[in-house]
């Protein structure tokens, strides 16, 4: 597997993805890490066997737009960077609003 | 003109083993749109990779789930042994292969029983679980575990299995291939199953990719997306195809993993013939340091494991990309449109793993 990663920055994502798109990628995750001050997302796209990983440093007080308007199933692993980590996505197609994961305390993973 | 009303679908529902709720919106009998809710029983097991030692976080792996136990092991140990660039003996691949296609056989007799279950044939589904009771007995035998298996290690596997053992197990698997092709036959010719299971929950190819589905799920809608084919583990040594079906409906779901159950059977039957010898593992020094993205393909479709270290012991984040979480906005397109009753039997045609799923 492609372990390369390539550094997008949050602001340029929406166009990133609809490119990846345009060729035929599919979403295959999108997951969140914490790191001091920030958070590190992953997006990983793939076709065929092949896999395109983007990742992007968005800070903490930063809000990041959804991909859910280029690839609609998006909205399971958005909700689930919200819900766990507390990054803010705006625009996102099916919004749980925090309420996809019955969490005892908010954002665990923060 | 109709009314549309919202009909609450599970946690609880007789068909679902595990909790799952769908809010179904209904035009009388019709099905128009399904919201899917997750999140009853999610235990935060990602986390626990900040507190665990690298090689104990194997074992937490493992219990991800009881019945894809075995290949979250694999996929966790495959990507730190990718960041440690080790390279395991072939022994080990190829035992760890054979495993993983138990599990396929193991995970798929499970999903055919309950199938039958669901549409009410309940003698096929004990037909089934009795037919899987081999493979659980075979697992038993070599790892020493039915459900889980700690038999994954950093670097190889913990118990190395007796060539006595895997020539046993060749003639039992020959037995349960005979076993199958008796099974198999009400599923794909049964007139009544045909009726449930024929058009029913139909996703095209191009529906399946874009929505990022996995697995017989995706492969049952014509999409030959297999990750095995990448030859992880000892899947490069072996001759398969990618096992698919142009319908796309739960017929067509049910045909692939009918089929993938006796090429599981003929992988596992390549592997026993060129068993190598040698050493199952390997010493593993220093911690490690770095990232990678594991892809394996488990019984229920593509699953994805990123780890992340940072040269000690502990690792920053361990993230599992389980294949029912990707094939859940399949499952909400498949039910737009159906029948009220079909919900129950499209639930199960995704396989749902919930314990995967709310990892």
């Amino acid at each position: 597997m492609n372990t390369e990663f390539i550094t997008v920055n949050p602001e340029n994502i929406i166009d990133e993805s609809q490119k990846l798109k345009f060729k035929g990628y599919h979403l295959m995750q999108q997951c969140a890490t914490r790191i001091p001050d920030a958070y590190e997302l992953i997006y990983s796209f793939g076709k065929d066997l092949e896999v395109k990983q983007l990742k992007i440093t968005l800070p903490e007080d930063q809000e990041i737009s959804s991909i859910t308007s280029i690839y609609p199933c998006a909205f399971i692993y958005e909700n689930e960077m919200h819900d766990l980590f507390g990054v803010q996505i705006k625009m996102i197609n099916i919004d749980f609003e925090g309420k996809l994961y019955r969490t005892a305390i908010e954002t665990p993973f923060k | 003109m109709s009314t549309r009303s919202v009909i609450p679908f599970g946690p609880q529902h007789p068909v679902l083993p595990e909790p799952i709720h769908l809010d179904l919106v209904m035009e009388d009998e019709k099905v128009i749109e399904a919201i899917p809710s997750i999140g009853f029983i999610h235990r935060g097991l990602e986390k626990l990779v900040e507190k665990k030692d690298f090689n104990e976080m194997v074992y937490v792996a493992e219990r991800i789930c009881g019945i894809c136990s075995l290949g979250h092991g694999l996929g966790y140990s495959e990507a730190v042994e990718h960041i440690m660039d080790i390279d395991v003996p072939m022994r080990a691949k190829y035992l760890r292969t054979f495993w993983s296609e138990l599990s396929r056989v193991h995970s798929h007799l499970l999903w055919l029983g309950l199938l039958a279950d669901a549409f009410g044939f309940e003698s096929l589904y004990m037909d089934c679980w009795r037919l899987r009771e081999d493979a659980l007995d075979m697992f038993e035998q070599s790892t020493g575990g039915r459900v889980i298996f700690s038999v994954m290690k950093i670097g190889g596997i913990r118990r190395d299995v007796p060539d006595e053992m895997l020539k046993d197990f060749y003639q039992r698997i020959c037995r349960m291939e005979e076993e199958l092709k008796v099974l198999s036959k009400p599923f794909l010719n049964d007139m009544a199953v045909q009726t449930r299971l024929r058009g029913v929950g139909i996703l095209t190819a191009e529906q399946a990719d874009a929505l990022g589905c996995a697995g017989p799920f995706l492969r049952a809608s014509g999409i030959a997306r297999d990750i095995r084919s990448t030859g992880y583990c000892a899947y490069g040594d072996v001759d398969f195809e990618p096992i698919i079906s142009n319908d796309g409906d739960s017929y067509a779901r049910t045909e692939c993993r009918i089929k993938e159950i006796f090429q599981a059977f003929d992988i596992m039957k390549q592997l026993l013939n060129k068993m190598p010898g040698g050493d199952i593992d390997v010493p593993v020094k220093g911690f490690p340091n770095g990232e990678y993205m594991m892809r394996i393909e488990q019984p229920r479709g593509e699953a994805l494991y990123y780890v992340k270290a940072n040269g000690t012991k502990f690792i920053d984040r361990m993230r599992v990309r389980t294949p029912t979480f990707a094939n859940l906005s399949g499952l909400v397109e498949t039910l737009k449109g159906c029948d009220l009753a079909d919900v129950p039997i499209l639930v199960l045609t995704i396989d749902p793993c919930i314990s995967c799923t709310e990892r």
